[in-house]
This record gives C-alpha cells, sequence and structure tokens, in this order.
C-alpha cells in the first residue's frame, strides 16, 4: 500500500508540475480548482461564487498576470459542480485533482468544505473557501476561508446591539435545522449573556415553514427590545411580513443570510431600518465596488451578492499568496498567507490569521428608504 | 446440476469486477475521480437490493430507505469515532458495520410492527413520516452534531479499503438473492402475488412481511456506515426523501423484483453524473435525460422481445438437457 501511495503522489506531483509546463515557456498558467452547487436548491451560491472568481481572474489576467518571482502567471479557473452534498463535492475535488490543480478556491457550503478539508490536508494543496462558514472549514493548517465564521458574526452582532444600540432584552428566531442558523444562535446567545443582557425568548422554526405567526406571538407577549433572526432571506420574507400583519413594531436584528431580501419582499417597508451583518453591499458607494458591480453586471446581467465578493476576494487571496511566496507550490503559498494583506471586496485590509481565518472588519448594512446601506 | 452452474459463473463474476477492479486501483490507471466513486458505488448496490427486498419482493413501496441508512451510519459511526484509538482498524469497522445494522435493525422492528398492517399508498406515507421524524431526531441531537453533521469520522471504509467494502457487498447480495429464493422468499412473493391467497394457505404474513423489511433495514444500516466511513462527515439534511426516492428510482430502474437489474442500475445511475461532468451545464438535463430513456426502454417492446427471445432459448436448452 505505501508503495502505490508513493506512486500516487508521484503521479500527482508530476502532473502538477507538467501541467504549468504545457504552456509556453514565457506565459504559464496558475490552473485553480473552485466547486459549488450549480445545480439545486442552493445553486445560486455556486454560480455566484463562480462568476465572482471569474471576473477576478479576468481582472488580473487583464492587468498582465500574477507576478511570480520571474515569472509571469496568467489564471485560469476549473470549476465543478458539488450540488452542495457532501458525497458530490468529494468527487469534484478528486476531478479537480486530476485535472491537475495548483490551488482550491471551495466549497461554497459548509458540510462540502468539511469533507473535502480532509483530503486537501492529505494533499496539502491550499485551499480558500469563499463562504465555507462552519468552524471545521478550516481546521486543517491549510485551509483559509474569506467569510467570517458563523459564531464571529453573532458575537459581532451581540456586541453591536448591546454596547451600540443599547438592548437589554432581545428575542431570537433561528432554523433548529439549519446549521448556519444554529451556529450563529448558539455565539450570539453566549454573548449576548455575556454582556448581561438577557434572551427573553427563544423560538425555533424548521426549513421550509412558511407560518411562524405562533412563535411571532409569542415574542410579542414578552418585553423584547429586538428580534435577531439568523436565517436566509427566504424565511426572513415571510418572517417580516407576518410580523407586520400582527402589528409588531420591534426592530428586526439580521445575520448576512438576510442579503437579497429586497429582491423578494412584497413591501420594503416590512424590512424598513432592520440591521444586519453583512461583508459586502453591492450598493455601496465605494470604487472598487462600483467597478466590480459594473463588471458583472456587465458579464452576467444582475447584481453581485457577498458569495460572488467572497470569491473575488478568494482569488485575489491566491494572487497575494503566490506572490509573496514567490512560488506556486502549495506549501510555500501557505507559508506565506498569514503575511498577505488583501484589499478586497468584503473588506480592506482582509489578512489571514494562523488558523486560517480572514481578520477584517463586520460591516452593518440597514435598508434605508427600500436600499441596502452601510450603518454609519 | 443447473444450479452449481450459476453460482459459478455468478462467482467469477464477483472475482473478475474484484480483480479488475483492485488490478485497475493498484496499477494507478484510475483517475482519482474514479477511484472515490468505488465505496459510493458499492454502497448504493447495497442499498438498492436491500430496498429490492421490500419493493420488488415484498411488494410494499416503503419511501424511508434512508432513513435505516442514516440510523445505521450515525450509530456506526459514533462507534468508529470512540474506538477510533482503541482498536485495529478493521476490527473497529468490523464492529461499527454490525452495530449500525442492529442499530437500524431494531428500528425496523419497531416501525415495522404497527406499519405494516398498512397496505400500499399508506405504508408510503408512513414510512415518509417516519423518514422525517427520524432526519428530525438527529437534527436537534447533540450528540450527532445536530444540523452541523457528525465529522471527525475515520476515512476507513475507503478505496484503499475496498476489499472490506466489496465483500461486505457481495454478502448484501448473496443474502438477498438465497432468501428470495428460499422457502422463506417464496413465501414473501407469494405475500406480494396474492395477499388473500397466502394468508389461506397458512402463510404467517405479518411475520414474514416484518421479516423481510427488518432484513432490508439491516443491510440499509450496514451500507450507512460505509457510506460515513467514506466521507468523514454525516449530515441529517443528506437523508431526506429527496434520498429515498433516488435508492427507489434505481430498484425500479433496475425491474422490479430483479436483483441483477438492481445491481447495475445501482451502477450506472451512481456513475452516470460524474461521467457528465464534460458536459458541465448540460449536465443534469442530460442525467434526466438519460433516466427517461431508460425508463422507456425498460418498458418497450424491443425490450420485451429481447427477454422473451432468452427465455425460450433457455427453455429449449432445458428441454434438451431433459
Amino acid at each position: 500500500m505505501k508503495k502505490f501511495t508513493k506512486f500516487v503522489s508521484a503521479v500527482a506531483a508530476v502532473s502538477l508540475v507538467a501541467a504549468p509546463m504545457a504552456v509556453s515557456a514565457d506565459e504559464k498558467t496558475f490552473l485553480l480548482g473552485g466547486s459549488g452547487p450549480l445545480t439545486g436548491a442552493a445553486a445560486s451560491y455556486g454560480t455566484s461564487v463562480k462568476q465572482g472568481a471569474e471576473i477576478a481572474i479576468q481582472e488580473i489576467n487583464d492587468a498582465g498576470g500574477a507576478q511570480v518571482g520571474e515569472d509571469t502567471y496568467k489564471l485560469e479557473l476549473a470549476f465543478e459542480d458539488d450540488e452542495a452534498t457532501e458525497d458530490k463535492a468529494v468527487q469534484a475535488y478528486n476531478t479537480l485533482m486530476d485535472k491537475g490543480i495548483n490551488g482550491f478556491l471551495g466549497c461554497t457550503t459548509s458540510g462540502s468544505c468539511i469533507a473535502v478539508a480532509q483530503l486537501s490536508q492529505q494533499d496539502g494543496i491550499l485551499q480558500i473557501t469563499p463562504s465555507g462558514s462552519a468552524e471545521g472549514c478550516i481546521e486543517p493548517d491549510n485551509a483559509f476561508r474569506i467569510c467570517f465564521s458563523d459564531p464571529e458574526q453573532g458575537v459581532a452582532m451581540a456586541d453591536y446591539a448591546v454596547d451600540t444600540l443599547g438592548y437589554k432584552k432581545i428575542a431570537v428566531l433561528y432554523n433548529v435545522a439549519d446549521e448556519y442558523s444554529t451556529g450563529i444562535y448558539d455565539a450570539f446567545t453566549a454573548e449576548i449573556e455575556a454582556k448581561g443582557a438577557e434572551i427573553v425568548d427563544a423560538e425555533s422554526f424548521n426549513t421550509g415553514d412558511v407560518d411562524f405567526n405562533s412563535q411571532l406571538t409569542s415574542i410579542k407577549g414578552t418585553d423584547a427590545e429586538a428580534i435577531y433572526v439568523p436565517a436566509y432571506y427566504q424565511d426572513i420574507t415571510y418572517i417580516t411580513k407576518q410580523a407586520s400583519e400582527l402589528g409588531m413594531e420591534l426592530p428586526f436584528l439580521g445575520s448576512d443570510g438576510w442579503d437579497g431580501v429586497l429582491k423578494t419582499v412584497t413591501d420594503p417597508a416590512t424590512v424598513e431600518g432592520c440591521i444586519f451583518t453583512s461583508p459586502f453591499c453591492a450598493s455601496v458607494d465605494d470604487e472598487k465596488v462600483v467597478n466590480f458591480v459594473k463588471a458583472y453586471q456587465d458579464a452576467y446581467g444582475e447584481t453581485p451578492d457577498q458569495f460572488a465578493a467572497d470569491a473575488y476576494d478568494g482569488v485575489y487571496a491566491f494572487k497575494a499568496a503566490m506572490e509573496e511566496a514567490g512560488s506556486i507550490e502549495s506549501a510555500d503559498m501557505i507559508d506565506a498567507m498569514t503575511k498577505i494583506s488583501v484589499s478586497g471586496l468584503t473588506g480592506d485590509p482582509i489578512t489571514f490569521d494562523a488558523s486560517g481565518a480572514a481578520v477584517k472588519d463586520v460591516k452593518f448594512v440597514t435598508v434605508k428608504d427600500g436600499q441596502y446601506t452601510y450603518v454609519e | 446440476m443447473k444450479i452449481d452452474k450459476k453460482i459459478i459463473v455468478n462467482a467469477l463474476i464477483a472475482l473478475v469486477v474484484y480483480a479488475a477492479v483492485m488490478g485497475l486501483v493498484k496499477g494507478g490507471v484510475l483517475s482519482r475521480q474514479m477511484m472515490s466513486l468505488i465505496t459510493p458505488v458499492c454502497v448504493y448496490v447495497m442499498m438498492s437490493v436491500s430496498l429490492s427486498l421490500v419493493v420488488g419482493f415484498l411488494g410494499e413501496l416503503s419511501l424511508g430507505h434512508a432513513a435505516f441508512m442514516s440510523i445505521g451510519a450515525y450509530t456506526g459511526c459514533l462507534f468508529l469515532i470512540a474506538t477510533k484509538d482503541i482498536l485495529p482498524v478493521l476490527v473497529s469497522l468490523l464492529l461499527a458495520v454490525f452495530i449500525g445494522g442492529v442499530a437500524a435493525a431494531l428500528l425496523g422492528v419497531i416501525i415495522g410492527i404497527p406499519v405494516l398492517r398498512l397496505k400500499g399508498d399508506y405504508l408510503a406515507i408512513v414510512t415518509l413520516g417516519f423518514g422525517e421524524i427520524i432526519k428530525s431526531v438527529f437534527n436537534s441531537l447533540k450528540i450527532t452534531g445536530g444540523a452541523k453533521g457528525l465529522s471527525k469520522i475515520p476515512l476507513v471504509a475507503t478505496y484503499k479499503n475496498f476489499t472490506f467494502v466489496f465483500i461486505l457487498m457481495l454478502l448484501v447480495i448473496l443474502l438477498v438473492s438465497h432468501l428470495v429464493n428460499s422457502r422463506h422468499g417464496r413465501a414473501v412473493c407469494a405475500i406480494r402475488d396474492n395477499y388473500i391467497a397466502a394468508e389461506a394457505v397458512g402463510i404467517p404474513v405479518s411475520r414474514y412481511k416484518i421479516l423481510a423489511f427488518v432484513i432490508a433495514a439491516f443491510m440499509a444500516g450496514m451500507a450507512g456506515v460505509i457510506y460515513g466511513a467514506n466521507l468523514g462527515i454525516l449530515k441529517p439534511a443528506n437523508f431526506d426523501y429527496n434520498a429515498s426516492i433516488e435508492i427507489l428510482v434505481m430498484v425500479v430502474l433496475g425491474g422490479m423484483g430483479s436483483i441483477k437489474g438492481s445491481i447495475i442500475a445501482a451502477v450506472i445511475l451512481t456513475l452516470l453524473p460524474e461521467l457528465l461532468r464534460g458536459a458541465s451545464d448540460y449536465r443534469m438535463l442530460i442525467y434526466a435525460i438519460a433516466l427517461i430513456a431508460m425508463m422507456l426502454f425498460n418498458n418497450s417492446s424491443f425490450k420485451r422481445n429481447l427477454t422473451e427471445k432468452r427465455n425460450l432459448q433457455q427453455a429449449e436448452k432445458l428441454s434438451k438437457e431433459v
């Protein structure tokens, strides 16, 4: 078996070396693998990641590519569908390794990311997940992430709610069947209690629920000053509408899953004044963001979401890592990761700590006059 | 005499398949994508063969097969995690597979006794509900990691342990095919063909129904352990009714009551979406069209003619021998 492993690693090494050599000497290619759901219920996330990465790669190549030591590298993307399920993600990753990728931008969803991270650790390849927010995603040394982890988001919102907004009593409504929602809920609750404030009511729902009246009525009966709902915008659409029908005036706080809620609500007034943590907001007046949104709209005819922005920053993190390392060997790039600083869309600057997490400021977005804006 | 020949042929097929896969893996000919598919193919063969016992031979529609798989997967993988450093890999895996199977079988009994009084559509709905209950339980349990999933399962059933997985798969196939050809199996088929007649000739109908149901659950549980030990992470959401229906599709596509068909359908349906990766955007579209085409072929007069011809030839041969 040992011999066999050696053989495989030799083959892998040869293909790693062979892939860039296949191109002519003066123009080398860095093949970046990526995976995410392009079909199924979560398809919009994977599509956004793929398109965001394509925009970044186009930009880098137009600007001459990445300067690695003496050589200039053009970037190329190989993206596979993983359907947001773990077994498909493993197969997508292995397909990409067959193609001889030099780095891996993925996976898009947390569960897939955890499954693949075990393999990428054995391969020793640099893995940067744009949006895998569960804690386990970056456990191996070779794995890094662009987005905030679920707990980080919960803690940030708890601090903001208590310290800045001055709330003492908060109600929570979360999705018990969703890892993202429960992850944020746990951290939020712990931080709120550590701050001396109080969770007056914690109500839960399940994926696919559309009637939230009983939970909202129960929250209405408490003396809560605000409702925190860490969930995705599809649920938020129902929740905010039913809350306004019940005559609830409590301010809503949310997580980055709220991004996109304005597209689905029937009346923007129901989400007016809500505040949610989000790394990226497409309608903000910032030169880099405006350029990105324009390029994205020109190419795909739609407004980019945070997944696209995360992927865009992920590609720039790869560029920074290979330039800092002066090599496209994964081991060198992994060492360089903690030294780089990326000026990206979701944070400026973004740096990485030894655990693999991105260090950047949390941004708060609010809906004002039916438009997203950053909270000043 | 005839039966012996059949066994030898089947054993030869198994041996050739094993040798071919082993040779390809050891020789380094297979791509990594193909190697990572070896275990899933075996798992789905086990799942579809075991479900065909319930759907094809017992004639009851069960939409909760993935739930049994998840029970086996969670109990077996929890055991694997707990004994990771204590027991040698093979012993721990063997015990885990057994424990997973027993856990699923126990639930099969608990569910089977009240539920198998129902028939047809009613049973389908109840098993569907049962599957959702199991999913919710795993979502809220702390020990299984809730919605985040159970991770850090030692990867002990990957293609590197192909021999173990393959032998387990063979055992499952052997068990089902022998059961079906035994006295008990004929009783099970009799229940499917005519419930009242079966009861009238004194077949203990409820007992045989539960027997088939529990055996299928046991094997699904074992397959679940292999599934978990191949991936390293289990999430309740992956065992929803979609997963059950996927397995049901394999059984139906393979032809109700045909073990060989179930095996072939499981292999094709697991490999097909991966082989279609080259088609990128059209992958799922082509997959769906292929499904429809295969279903149509299964029901076409062309295929009926083929099988009829084959049956005739066999009958002729038989009459010559006699």
